[in-house]
């Protein structure tokens, strides 16, 4: 078995992107991620690759572009108010189909917010990466190990749906020390073909176009429409969660990320208080884990959602419930950590309210 | 095995608080436990309580901070006034006494208080009085084998300043024997 190591979140999806094959990433310093940037300069020129740290977050961003375009696996990483600059260069990548893998280690919002972990952008990641019709796909790791394993992941899936792919972690994620085992690094020979890329190829082809300007309605609505038909794939094939002590819940959690860490500490707590209380921690936030929400809503008394934000989430959950038991919500926002405590009374007060 | 350690490790930027976390989260990782380490990095960075938290345990880790410790390092006076209070009962407390001139007592917790700071400076190790405080943590909880912590101490300090090594290896006997 390979050996385990202690790193912090930030590096351990560093080391694991670097694992995968990424050879560019390109950034800009913010807290609490600039620990990926760090391990970056220091270690992506060992492997051949680039590290660049860019004038701002908005050249970062289109750099990603360039270089998803010529085909090579790439990165960039910032934390809630670089992500909203890079938006805009999001929505472009989506709009001409070019994976690239992108880490927000969310901070407390809006504006410069503060520096501590939150959850706030949920919203931002699901539904309004940037402008436009599109999705990207989230994942939400909630251990040091699962910020390797997905990091590493997320470039297999962008690549192989050509869609961008965003690690949503938080601050607490990025900050923490974890054993890890990381993954083994792929060998150049073993990353996919990229026929659709604009690399150099010695005129034996015609020339390959990476745009997302199409002046015809018609033919952008086509190219919607197919896009929308590999979302429908990626929903049916990608939704990712764990349950945790489900089976006979009459209290169903739902949290993801650093809140489903303390969730799952305040369901032990409520089952050792006598109350069935269970957790379903998405792991892709994008597409949102329907199954696995929705197969708890016959034996569930109610649904609990927590956030690191004032409600996000609890809207998705909500749209699966479709109202058949109540959906209750408990958060602290601005960069405050719920603890395991002030989530057990949560459950306490639900389970009181809806009863034997 | 052994009981869940945890721990808050907290003092003035520079005196090795995180190092320290990071030696006993090390030491977990030898016996591989379930182990988790975070940093405070916010604005208490600057107030004299820069900290970390570390959990030792056989289960899984929920929240990684931690809010009720059965062990505080306190590397100085701001970080014992701040967490003396949140260690719970029974739990051990051990203070750089050359740092911190105002120890207080608390009924059911053991403060043990050493002059590590000046200790080290005496034995020349200076800036060692963090692994000072570690040797002595270790010595009154026994929070992994003697071996894991030697493990630990090599594993963390960089290879490239083997002359670092057995200063750190000589900062914890001089913990684990006062």
């Amino acid at each position: 078995m390979a050996q385990k190591v202690l790193m912090k979140g930030n590096e351990a999806m560093a080391e694991a992107a670097m694992r995968a094959g990424c050879r560019f990433f390109f950034g800009y310093p913010i807290t609490p991620q600039t620990e990926v940037a760090a391990y970056m300069a220091k270690n992506m020129p060992k492997v051949g690759g680039t590290y660049l740290q860019a004038e701002s977050e908005v050249a970062a961003i289109n750099m990603v572009y360039g270089a998803a375009a010529a085909g090579a696996r790439v990165m960039t990483s910032s934390s809630s108010p670089g992500i909203s600059l890079k938006s805009e260069g999001i929505s472009y990548m989506a709009g001409a189909d070019l994976p690239g893998v992108i880490i927000n280690v969310q901070r407390g919002g809006p504006g410069l917010g503060s520096i501590q972990p939150s959850q706030a952008d949920y919203w931002q990641a699901t539904k309004a990466t940037g402008h436009g019709d599109f999705q990207i796909v989230v994942y939400a790791p909630s251990t040091v190990q699962e910020m390797a394993d997905y990091a590493f992941a997320a470039f297999d899936t962008a690549d192989k749906y050509r869609v961008p792919v965003m690690i949503m972690a938080d601050g607490l994620l990025g900050q923490m020390m974890e054993p890890v085992v990381l993954p083994e690094p792929k060998a150049a020979g073993d990353l996919p073909e990229k026929p659709w890329a604009t690399c150099g190829h010695g005129m034996a082809r015609p020339h390959n176009v990476v745009n997302s300007l199409y002046l015809t309605a018609e033919d952008l609505d086509a190219l919607n429409r197919e896009r929308y038909e590999r979302y429908a794939v990626i929903k049916e094939n990608e939704q990712e969660a764990e349950c945790y002590r489900t089976e006979d819940a009459d209290i169903v959690l739902v949290a993801y990320g650093a809140s489903a860490r303390i969730a799952r500490s305040a369901v032990n707590a409520a089952r050792d208080a006598g109350i069935k209380a269970g957790l379903v921690r998405p792991i892709t936030l994008w597409p949102f884990p329907e199954r696995a929400v929705g197969a708890q809503v016959d034996g569930a008394k109610a649904f609990l959602v927590v956030e690191m934000s004032m409600g996000q989430m609890v809207e998705d959950v909500r749209l699966v419930v479709e109202g058949r038991v109540p959906v209750e919500f408990y958060g602290r926002a601005g960069g405050v950590i719920p603890t395991p405590d002030e989530v057990l009374a949560a459950i306490v007060a639900l389970n009181e309210k809806v009863g034997e | 095995m052994s009981q869940d350690l945890k721990c808050v490790v907290a003092g003035f930027g520079g005196q090795g608080s995180l190092f320290a976390g990071k030696v006993i989260a090390t030491a977990g990782l030898m016996e591989d436990r379930e182990v988790s380490w975070m940093p405070s990095y916010g604005p208490e960075m600057r107030g004299g309580t820069a900290n970390c938290s570390v959990t030792l345990s056989d289960e899984p880790i929920g929240s990684p901070l931690v809010l009720d410790p059965n062990a505080l390092i306190a590397l100085n006076q701001p970080s014992f006034d701040k967490f003396l209070d949140t260690v719970v009962e029974g739990g051990v407390v051990v203070v750089d006494t050359a740092m911190v001139p105002n120890v207080e007592e608390r009924p059911g917790i053991e403060v043990i208080g050493i002059p590590a700071t000046k200790m080290c400076e005496e034995a020349g190790l200076k800036g060692l009085g963090n692994i000072v405080l570690i040797g002595k943590l270790w010595a009154t909880t026994g929070f992994c084998t003697r071996e894991s912590l030697d493990a630990a101490i090599a594993s963390v300090v960089p290879a490239s300043k083997p002359e670092k090594l057995a200063q750190n290896r000589q900062a914890i006997e001089l913990g684990i024997n006062a």
